[in-house]
């Protein structure tokens, strides 16, 4: 059991969003409403288990050289898996997410977590690794699905409440980024008063930093040359980064 | 939109009024990491662009001479991830040995390509509209074209923001963000340009 709760503070503690800002693309694109962000996050939380799962299980079978390309074909199974159920059994949400769901392949925390975790992890590990970020993901969005399904429709997951005109921006694509923008400020507020070690880096490290595929390019990316991988959480103390 | 639509309203439609990153939120992981340089913001979207028409046409021919033909639309996810990535390794070796100078400009941005999602999500829109080769390429030039506008302008931003005086909380990502919401805010005015 303490191997889910580690996984879980894992989650919220560095969480893939609001703290490492990978997977912003679905964060932003199906925040509308509270509703098609639980749907994203539980899509995404599902492709994440699978894989990771999968990902853990075929370690000794998977060549170093070519794990990359060999991840990527295990998530975009999962992805397919995903989009054609999602079709059939949720198509009004699957109309609403649009292209975001097949995209779901190429969300980096996805990735992310095959690389430096699953592939190094036990199965049982992983899946409760899978499960942490997949709730501190799902969190994150559903947080700002709300607040902007709140502030610019004045409803929450449908149900009206007491607001006369709503900013409608808030729904459309701007309010997207000032929602994000507000939150990410908020955590990071919060983190600097309650005098835990601010983990958003001021300097913003590149968002090679945190993908999955940083092993593959950063010897030769931009400016990302010595910043220590951030989604390496082999221990407890991965959260500590210099 | 679909394969009848007018030509003038595909190019003003994914340059400005569904920019592909300020309305449509794709490619945020590149746009965000490298627009913090000029040079660099510059040097990721001609990569970029590159990429995305080469990746159109490949995708394109794969999936309507190849998938549908054969009835495996079904495999078009794992497909198209596997045709860009092995494309832009045969971009990057070919750029290697035919172009020297063009390899140094842009080949540290490619890789970081592979996964980009606005690529993926440009060959997925070309095929769901059934875009005529013209008109996905089109496309696939307008939509790099808006990438191009629109990463470029928010490094500039950037640059400046570095020196702005601003509380801790807000630095870093959080005042990134609402700049590009104000840039987004900015990009919707030109909602309904020429009926589009």
């Amino acid at each position: 059991m303490k191997v889910i709760r580690d996984a879980l503070v894992r989650g919220f503690r560095e969480n893939p969003v609001l703290i490492m800002m990978i997977g912003l693309c679905p964060v932003l694109a199906c925040s509308t409403s509270a509703n098609d962000a639980l749907g994203m996050g539980i899509a995404a939380t599902f492709v994440l288990l699978c894989s990771n799962v999968l990902v853990s299980a075929l370690r000794s079978l998977i060549p170093q050289e070519i794990r990359i390309p060999v991840f990527i074909v295990i998530i975009a199974t999962f992805t397919t898996v995903v989009d054609y159920a999602m079709q059939a059994y949720a198509p009004a949400l699957s109309e609403s997410l649009g292209v975001f769901v097949p995209l779901i392949v190429v969300n980096c925390i996805i990735l992310a977590r095959a690389e430096s975790f699953a592939y190094r992890n036990g199965i049982f590990a992983s899946a409760a690794d899978a499960l942490g970020m997949g709730a501190g993901f799902t969190a994150a969005i559903v947080t700002v699905g709300l607040l902007r399904e709140a502030l610019g429709n004045g409803t929450v997951f449908g149900a009206a409440l007491p607001v006369e005109t709503p900013a409608v921006a808030m729904v459309l694509p701007p309010g997207a980024f000032l929602a994000l923008g507000v939150v990410v400020t908020l955590v990071k507020y919060i983190e600097g008063k309650s005098g835990r070690r601010a983990t958003v880096i001021s300097n913003l490290p590149s968002a090679c930093d945190a993908c999955g595929m940083r092993a593959v390019c950063v010897p030769r990316a931009p400016g990302g040359g010595n910043a220590p991988v951030a989604a390496g959480a082999q221990s407890a103390g991965a959260g500590e980064r210099s | 939109m679909n394969q009848h639509t007018p030509l003038t309203a595909i190019i003003v439609s994914s340059v400005f009024v569904n920019n592909i990153i300020l309305m449509r939120f794709l490619g945020l992981c590149s746009f965000f990491g490298v627009s913090n340089r000029f040079s660099s913001a510059t040097g990721m979207s001609a990569a970029t662009l590159f990429v995305m028409l080469m990746a159109t046409v490949a995708t394109w021919a794969v999936y309507w001479l190849v998938l549908v033909p054969l009835n495996l639309v079904f495999l078009k996810i794992i497909v198209f991830i596997l045709v860009i990535s092995s494309l832009v390794q045969l971009v990057e070796m070919f750029l290697k040995r035919a172009a020297p100078a063009l390899f140094n400009a842009l080949g540290i941005y490619l890789p970081l390509i592979t996964t980009n999602c606005a690529i993926l999500a440009v060959t997925f829109l070309t095929v769901e509209y059934r875009f005529d080769l013209g008109r996905a390429l089109l496309f696939a030039g307008s939509v790099g074209a808006g990438y191009t506008i629109a990463i470029v302008m928010f490094a500039s931003v950037r640059e400046r923001l570095e020196l702005a005086p601003l509380p801790n909380a807000v630095k870093g990502y959080g005042i990134v963000f609402v700049t590009a919401g104000l840039m987004s805010l900015a990009f919707m005015g030109l909602t309904g340009l020429f009926g589009y």
